[in-house]
């Protein structure tokens, strides 16, 4: 079990609050994302519900039962830190054994869970060496394996992926997403990097200066952002944002289209531009196009093949109904 | 071209470091060498260096007129007791200011080494009036007691540094694990420190060991150490350089030889951590 609950909690540093009000459900078995740029309060709100830091008021709730003044020890839940946080004195069998060991756990039972866990997380040839000795992926690996023995109530993640090179971050996402399908435990992960909310998550919570933006599943948000500002941050490259005359005649304040949502051609469409930097990736292209008199740069993802030079005339389409219409205050208009 | 320059500059480091320290061990030399000579040749003009009649009579005067045990003793007690006295104390405060700062924490460990800024004689006359009021005076216990107040700013300083090298993540990792406050300290955080406490330990030691002004001005002849040892055989004209530097000799050798062994925790001690 797992299920998490959030009622009015707070947090404030002395006299910055921030974290304002704030309600939240995670559901038992969910792989909840918290993201957010940097400064937005999610490794905040990731560090109140481990116990790690004291909320200023408000509850929190575990499980149906409370567990805002219970210390992060008795909350039944395991963390992932960013930096690993091994114990640098202890071999890999004895960190993951922490745990176990603080819980006074049977010493055969604890045997039988490293064994299990290491073979789990390819680390049975390591169970010997110090965390000194291993590379950065085996280390991640490890820090999991010791919260992976406690059989807890919920796995926090605080960006545990933002120390690793880009190949092997995309093998440790793989990995934690099997781990959650098979044991099917409530995660919370906290990154700033929208990619890894798009692919891990079965609910996203999007966060801006403590408050939540909008809650919901992946695609949820890619298709209907709630405001401007989940729309220019979920999906990459970024939706482009355009204000002014063109919003109008499409009866909003700020019209918004995703580059992927626009068709480029070479002799007609509804925006003229030129065309600036050219992001290939082989399989797509960007294109950031510039002198649209819509906004400084439209960008627009094509096939790998379209080609078009620095400096060239380029014709883009939006597809009126991938179209978003924002208000005034960036809100979504039905 | 670029390794012939490099091999040069090696070679005149290498060079500057070895004066250096032969310049730095000279008087301990000298005064080594000095305890092999006769009194005569010991004040000889010009100074003999090498070649003078090797004697071991002066260490046998020095054993035969005091007696170096107890002495030895009483410095063992007072320099091994106020350290470790200091670590129990100091520890815990390091803990608190190292893992649970307040606005004030760095203020207090300023004043705390601002206590080292006052000429110890300033306080030596209210210290010495408490010592008759207990009846401490040439009692150990007293001294230990003295000592470790004096040198227990430093001991929390450098706690309190090498435990900030300590990542808080770890500690938290341990605290989401399970561990109670005591499990926290007593499995993560102390053997993580061992290196640092191990420092600590042996440089406090070696200052708690040569301190001379509490030990001379506080102690007859009961709880004497070795520096009033060596102070005993030093005559206001001068005489007796031999047996003085014989007696000098005998009271440096223990904690020459425990500095020898334990070279990299003392450089690691007196850098405060700063080199690994």
């Amino acid at each position: 079990m797992g299920q998490i609950t959030l009622q009015k909690v707070t947090k404030s540093f002395g006299d910055v609050e921030v974290i304002p009000p704030l309600d939240l459900d995670i559901q038992d078995g969910e792989f909840t994302v918290f993201v957010g740029p940097s400064g937005c309060g999610k490794s905040t709100l990731l560090r109140l519900i481990a116990g790690l830091e004291d909320i200023t008021s408000g509850h929190i709730s575990i499980d149906g039962n409370d567990a805002t003044d219970i210390p992060p020890a008795k909350r039944g839940l395991a963390m992932v830190f960013q930096s690993y946080a091994l114990y640098p004195h202890m071999s890999v069998r004895k960190n993951i054994a922490f745990p176990m060991r603080m819980a006074k756990m049977d010493q055969a039972e604890q045997d039988r869970r490293i064994e299990q866990a290491a073979a789990a997380l390819n680390l049975t040839d390591y169970l010997d060496r110090r965390p000194g000795q291993l590379s950065g992926g085996q280390r991640q690996r490890v820090a999991i394996g010791r919260a992976i023995v406690r059989e807890p109530a919920a796995f926090l993640f605080d960006e545990p992926l933002s120390n690793l090179d880009a190949a092997l971050r995309v093998g440790m996402r793989m990995e934690i997403s099997e781990l959650h399908k098979k044991l099917a435990t409530t995660m919370i992960y906290v990154t700033h990097d929208q990619v890894e909310a798009m692919t891990m998550a079965d609910k996203i919570v999007v966060l801006r200066a403590g408050h939540i933006e909008q809650v919901g599943s992946p695609l949820e948000l890619y298709r209907n952002p709630r405001n401007t500002f989940v729309a220019g941050f979920i999906g990459s490259p970024k939706m482009n944002l355009i204000e002014g005359e063109e919003a109008a005649k499409n009866g909003g304040h700020t019209l918004g289209i995703r580059p992927e949502h626009i068709d480029v051609s070479a002799t007609e469409g509804q925006w003229q531009g030129t065309v600036g930097v050219a992001e290939h990736l082989g399989s797509d292209t960007f294109f950031h196009v510039h002198q649209t008199g819509l906004t400084d740069t439209i960008t627009v993802r094509a096939p790998g093949e379209v080609s078009f030079r620095h400096g060239d005339t380029i014709y883009m389409t939006p597809r009126t109904e991938q179209l978003h219409r924002f208000d005034d205050k960036g809100l979504r208009i039905a | 071209m670029a390794r012939a320059v490099t091999n040069q500059r090696k070679m005149i480091n290498t060079g500057a470091a070895w004066i250096i320290g032969l310049l730095i061990f000279f008087p301990i030399l000298w005064t080594i060498l000095t305890s092999f000579k006769s009194e005569a040749q010991a004040i000889a003009d010009p100074p003999i260096f090498l070649f003078f009649d090797w004697t071991t009579e002066n260490y046998s005067t020095v054993m035969e007129r005091s007696n170096y045990g107890r002495f030895l003793w009483n410095s063992i007690f007072i320099a091994g007791g106020s350290t470790i006295l200091g670590i129990i104390i100091a520890v815990p405060a390091a803990w608190s200011m190292a893992f649970v700062p307040s606005k004030r924490t760095k203020d207090i460990l300023l004043w705390m080494l601002s206590t080292k800024m006052l000429p110890a004689v300033g306080v030596l006359y209210p210290i010495y009036l408490l010592f008759i009021q207990f009846g401490l005076l040439d009692n150990v216990y007293g001294l230990t007691f003295v000592l470790m107040l004096i040198n227990l700013p430093i001991i929390v300083w450098m706690l309190y540094t090498y435990f900030r090298e300590i990542p808080g993540e770890i500690l938290e990792a341990a605290r989401m694990d399970g561990a109670t406050l005591r499990d926290e300290i007593l499995y993560v955080l102390t053997p993580m420190a061992i290196p640092g406490i191990a420092s600590t330990l042996l440089l406090n030691f070696i200052l708690a060991w040569n301190e001379a002004f509490w030990t001379l001005n506080l102690t007859a002849a009961k709880a004497a150490p070795l520096t009033a040892f060596i102070a005993s055989y030093s005559s206001p004209e001068g005489l007796f350089y031999a047996k003085l530097s014989a007696a000098s000799t005998m009271a440096i050798a223990p904690i020459l030889i425990l500095g020898w062994f334990s070279q990299k925790q003392l450089v690691r001690g007196l850098t405060f951590g700063a080199v690994k």
